[in-house]
């Protein structure tokens, strides 16, 4: 009987990605990621359910999507109903899924902040760092955005968080 | 700022002992950061999961082990492996007292397990003991776990604890809370309905971050219904000035800008409050003002601020001074050589002409600049904006140049979107009906299989409708150039399915009406059509009743049918198919073939696609029947919103909903489902299974074919007669003559007169202020002449039906050098843009791009159609001096970028791997282009890092020099 009942939630939380976008109203971030230039995945962090191999498929893509890019063209990209707003850092793409209507410019900066975060944490941040930190990347971006929304914004804040946190090791 | 920083390099130096895992991970780490290839990642990962699978499952694995063993899963997890079956660990490292491991195991869960998995349950009484915990940093990981880990059975088990926690005294905790409690709503609104009351109050909260998480849940509060907000506006105006003045905590601004994301925030949400509310608008004119004056134009998050400026503006009741501001900032992202910008400053129009469509105009270049760009998202979105201004005036250009990029695009989900907006446009703006069948015909080529089928319905009523005027001539005249050009398309290979049927449905009304071709012909051009490959049941249907209908009318005329060979031999196919529905048409056709020809004249007459069928809904004519029925006892039929069973139904939702919120948490197995209505319509008497052979009309192709067959049955053979019928029932009809089923002819075709004459009234009104402004602006610099044409026939809404004609038959040869000009796109596009850049005033282009008087007209549209099949004219010579002075100057972009980066870094900057385009504001950072000072701040801090990565055996010198790369050189 539970079993059931699973399988038709599951079945719901699948069609979310595409019924949120149609929606509209419910703005937020889908998801986050940092390939290299190969399409390793450096991190990933997914605000709304999808199957694994969902997730494979849209680290694919977003990939292909972004890795060819002519480095003058825009950096948002339309990506099924959503839209991949990504910036390149060395041989870094940090990459956010977003609604279609949002402010892109809003995240392409939110996305700088974040690096800016990394920098001040890891101290001149590079690929390395966040490969044998990424689960305190991980951390970090939990106190940056949280459920898909920017919970805080100020670089200090998240910092003296962090500190504390590490403190406890 | 220096505190911070050294704030920074402690807990970087803290957290780099030797990065504090054992020898074996980060060996993992390293080789994974090295593999070649995603298949030597992949073995690796693989053999790493099976040890950890076997290690884990260990007895007795200390603590600190298992937090590796568990960080190490995640790794696995997130290069796409399964490990599952370490989720166990990860939840039982949850309950652990220490922190570290706790948190390990928030983590670990947050990321492997999605809000319906099984072991939720298990999770559910950790978070609520771990949210009553007294250290604020426990509290704070279990409210992350909450945020993604609780759905709506488990909202209950947790929420007072939440709302408790909207007090508590660390900051952190409380915004932590807000962000969890939006997050309910998102799940379940009714969930959360009552604590509104709460944001509100965390709105003036001391701590700039928790004011700032509280406007994530506001917004979507207001989103659902602005009015019970309205008395926040005040407030959000004045948080908004403060915020603006400067008077938040240092450490909110970023590049300059004070609290940016606050900010944007903000404006969103006074965007909402403010549409179309003149009180709530005024309060905020002061405070856009401020804003538009203060904002900072170099930095991307200046103008991110200023775009949500102008959105705002945009949305609110029209204020004339702040709608100047946001023109002018509009036309400065338009004018700026950053893609991100002009893509910024296309959708800014896009809202801006909604209020005042004049400000366009000003910027035709340069949207017929982003229109042409190689960067397909600017393009896009360039066609966004086009979809919007969109007039009867430019609906050829406009819609002619979507169907061109249509047509080259292989991305089905914008291919549908753009598809439907061609037809929505043409539906909307068609100048003629030869136009629009001829647009028609085109997106049902390119992209039939993807459009709705209303559309199709659409056009078969088109032309089976015509003008709507009383010009029968005229009709004809278009329905034969239809069965022309159809006659033509069949020729082509792999239509898709809709379009045959329109085709199929088009000759079998139409074929022979003009009585050019012979009936033979038509039929059997019609059964080659279900011989292609890929016909289907829907098609052949169409077809079938097709030929039907030909025969008829041959019969009708008293000639004789003489059946070909093909025609008997899919008669025979078609009367042995599995589909009832294609047996029963066959056999109408052969029943119809030995019927005399009055009768066939009766069954099937001429062109009756137009006639109303009279469904009387309420079945008044079986009324006795029921009497009688009910007078021998049968049951009464009882309506189905008064039914037991019915309500029963739609309770459940709400009383479940109660039953959780009593409860708290159910975790014992549901009940069985109760009885379906379903049980109760059997009970229900006569009338019923009757009522089901008049269906009430569906909006569906198949079922009006399948009711179609069903009628004959019941109704007699005239109805049964036509064969398919239109769908016409909801259909809106945006142009020609009124819906098919609306009730009186003359009333409503007054109205769409008036609607037309509106149309050309308007029209009248912009020529006149057009006309002026043409003399203002006569003595204008030159510019390219393809493009002044192209931007005359877009934004010259003057442009009479001459001139109209003209700019349409253009259009082909002006698509051919688009295309042939694509390889070099990037080149030939810098010397436009120099080219505006040497002309500042934007020059008025109506009189220079006047129609070629040598251009031909057209006298068939039909004929036109040729073009799509075969290759398009030559392109003219104008075009060419474009292309090959675009050759001669393709530094001259890059030079006038150069030019625009700050002194000193531009060539670093440009020439350094990092492409971020937005060098240009980062100039602290592009000052690196040295390399030896390229550590920046903490060169011993690289070095130190350098060293210990070598230690660990990666080299900058290795497969992957990147790793060692600073991120923000």
């Amino acid at each position: 009987m539970y079993y059931d009942i699973n399988i038709k939630a599951r079945r719901k939380t699948h069609q979310l990605f595409l019924s949120c976008a149609l929606s509209g109203d419910d703005e937020m971030i889908r998801f986050i990621l940092l390939q290299n230039r190969q399409g390793k995945t450096r991190l990933a962090k997914y605000y709304i359910p999808l199957e694994d191999s969902e997730k494979h498929k849209v680290e694919y893509e977003v990939h292909r999507l972004v890795v060819n890019r002519d480095p003058k063209y825009t950096n948002f990209v339309e990506f099924r109903t959503h839209k991949v707003i990504y910036r390149r850092y060395a041989g870094l793409f940090f990459s956010m899924c977003v609604d279609i209507t949002d402010n892109e410019l809003a995240y392409l900066e939110c996305i700088h902040l974040f690096v800016e975060i990394l920098d001040h944490f890891f101290s001149n941040v590079c690929e390395l760092d966040l490969v044998f930190n990424f689960h305190k990347v991980y951390l970090i971006l939990d106190e940056f955005i949280l459920a898909g929304e920017i919970q805080e914004t100020s670089k200090r804040a998240i910092i003296e968080r962090m500190g504390e946190l590490e403190k406890q090791e | 700022m220096e505190q911070l920083k050294t704030i920074g390099r402690e807990l970087a130096i803290g957290s780099h002992g030797g990065w504090g895992q054992s020898k074996e991970f980060l060996d993992l780490v390293k080789s994974i950061g090295e593999a070649r290839s995603k298949a030597e990642e992949d073995r690796i990962i693989l053999r790493e999961v099976e040890s950890l699978r076997r290690r884990i499952a260990e007895p007795d694995v200390p603590r600190r082990k298992m937090k590796e063993y568990i960080i190490r899963l995640v790794y696995a997890e997130m290069l796409g492996h399964d490990a599952s079956f370490g989720y166990i660990h990860a939840v039982k490292m949850t309950h652990d007292d220490a922190l570290p491991l706790k948190r390990t195991g928030y983590l670990a869960v947050t990321l492997f397990l999605s809000e319906d998995h099984d072991l939720i349950i298990l999770i559910v009484n950790t978070i609520q003991k771990d949210l009553r915990s007294d250290n604020y940093l426990v509290v704070c990981a279990a409210l992350a776990a909450v945020c993604k880990l609780i759905n709506e059975e488990t909202i209950p088990a947790v929420l007072p604890q939440v709302v408790d926690l909207l007090a508590h005294p660390k900051e952190a905790v409380r915004k932590k809370a807000v962000m969890a409690l939006h997050r309910f709503y998102q799940r379940s609104p009714a969930s959360v309905s009552h604590l509104v009351s709460n944001f509100r109050k965390r709105l003036c909260d001391n701590d700039p971050g928790v004011m700032g998480a509280t406007l994530c849940p506001l917004f979507d509060l207001i989103c659902a219904d602005v009015n019970s907000y309205k008395d926040l506006v005040i407030s959000f105006v004045g948080i908004l000035k403060q915020v603006a003045e400067r008077r938040l905590p240092k450490t909110y601004d970023y590049h300059q800008m004070a609290a940016p994301f606050i900010q944007i925030k903000l404006l969103k949400i006074l965007a909402l409050l403010g549409s179309g509310d003149k009180q709530a608008s005024g309060h905020m004119y002061n405070v856009l003002g401020d804003i538009f004056r203060k904002c900072e134009q170099s930095s991307n998050i200046g103008n991110a601020v200023l775009y949500e400026s102008i959105c705002c503006v945009s949305s609110i009741h029209p204020n004339a001074k702040l709608l100047e501001a946001a023109a002018e900032a509009t036309s400065k992202f338009l004018k700026s050589d950053s893609h991100n910008l002009k893509y910024m400053g296309v959708d800014a129009l896009g809202r801006l002409i909604r209020i005042n469509p004049d400000i366009a105009e000003e910027h035709q270049l340069a949207v017929i600049d982003c229109l042409e760009d190689p960067d397909d998202t600017l393009k896009r979105k360039t066609f966004e904006l086009l979809y919007k201004m969109t007039k009867s005036t430019n609906v050829e250009v406009i819609v002619g140049r979507m169907i061109e990029y249509m047509i080259n695009i292989s991305d089905n989900h914008y291919k549908t979107e753009i598809a439907s907006r061609c037809v929505e446009l043409a539906e909307q703006f068609a100048p003629t009906n030869e136009w629009f069948i001829q647009t028609m015909n085109k997106v049902f080529e390119h992209a039939g299989d993807l459009v709705n089928v209303r559309v199709a319905h659409n056009l078969m009523r088109l032309i089976a409708e015509g003008f709507g005027e009383d010009d029968e001539g005229a009709e004809s005249k278009l329905r034969s150039s239809a069965v022309d050009s159809y006659l033509r398309i069949l020729g082509e290979p792999k239509l898709p399915s809709l379009f045959l049927q329109v085709i199929c449905w088009v000759l079998g009304e139409y074929g022979t009406a003009d009585g050019k071709y012979p009936a033979a012909y038509i039929i059997g051009k019609l059964c080659d059509v279900t011989e292609a490959l890929l016909c289907d049941d829907t098609v052949k249907a169409y077809a079938i009743s097709a030929i039907l209908k030909i025969c008829a009318f041959e019969i009708a005329e008293g000639r004789k049918v003489e059946m070909l060979p093909e025609c008997q031999s899919l008669i025979d196919e078609l009367s042995t198919s599995h589909s009832t529905d294609l047996q029963q048409r066959a056999y109408e056709l052969q029943a119809l073939l030995c019927l005399e020809s009055q009768a066939v004249e009766s069954v099937m007459p001429l062109d009756a696609s137009c006639e109303d069928i009279e469904i009387d809904k309420n079945l008044t004519f079986l009324k006795d029947f029921v009497q009688q029925s009910i007078e021998n006892g049968a049951t009464p039929y009882i309506p189905e919103s008064e039914r037991s069973g019915m309500s029963n139904v739609s309770n459940f939702k709400s009383q479940y909903q109660h039953e959780a919120s009593s409860h708290m948490l159910r975790f014992e197995a549901y009940e069985l489902p109760r009885p379906s209505p379903a049980h109760v319509i059997p009970h229900v008497s006569v009338p019923t299974p009757i009522a089901d052979l008049f269906p009430v009309p569906e909006t569906t192709c198949n079922s009006e074919t399948s009711q179609a067959s069903k009628l004959p049955s019941v109704a007699g053979a005239s109805s049964a007669a036509h064969g398919i019928k239109l769908h016409l029932d909801g259909v809106q009809r945006r142009w020609g003559r009124p819906t098919y089923s609306s009730s009186s002819g003359p009333s409503s075709t007054t109205s769409t007169e008036k609607t037309t004459n509106g149309v050309t009234h308007i029209d009248g009104v912009g020529s006149q202020s057009r006309d002026k402004l043409n003399e203002s602006r006569r003595q204008q610099p030159e510019v390219s002449a393809e493009k002044q044409k192209l931007a005359a026939s877009l934004f010259g809404g003057s442009a009479g039906k001459t001139e109209k004609k003209a700019t349409s038959t253009q259009r082909a040869p002006k698509g051919n050098t688009r295309n042939a000009e694509r390889p070099g796109a990037a080149r030939s596009r810098s010397p436009e843009t120099s080219k505006e850049k040497a002309a500042p005033s934007v020059p008025d282009l109506l009189d220079l791009g006047e129609p070629n008087p040598t251009s031909t007209t057209i006298v068939d549209p039909f004929k036109q159609l040729e073009g799509l099949v075969g290759p398009a004219p030559m392109p003219s010579p104008l075009d060419n001096s474009v292309k090959t002075s675009g050759f001669e100057t393709p530094d001259l972009m890059a030079a006038a970028y150069t030019d625009l980066l700050p002194s000193g870094s531009s060539s670093g900057s440009l020439s350094s791997t990092t492409t971020d385009m937005y060098s240009v504001d980062k100039t602290s950072n592009t000052a690196t282009s040295v390399p030896s000072i390229k550590k920046g701040p903490f060169p011993q801090d690289s070095l130190r890092k350098d060293a210990r990565a070598r230690q660990l055996g990666v080299t900058p010198t290795g497969n992957n020099p990147n790793l060692f790369k600073d991120l923000l050189g």
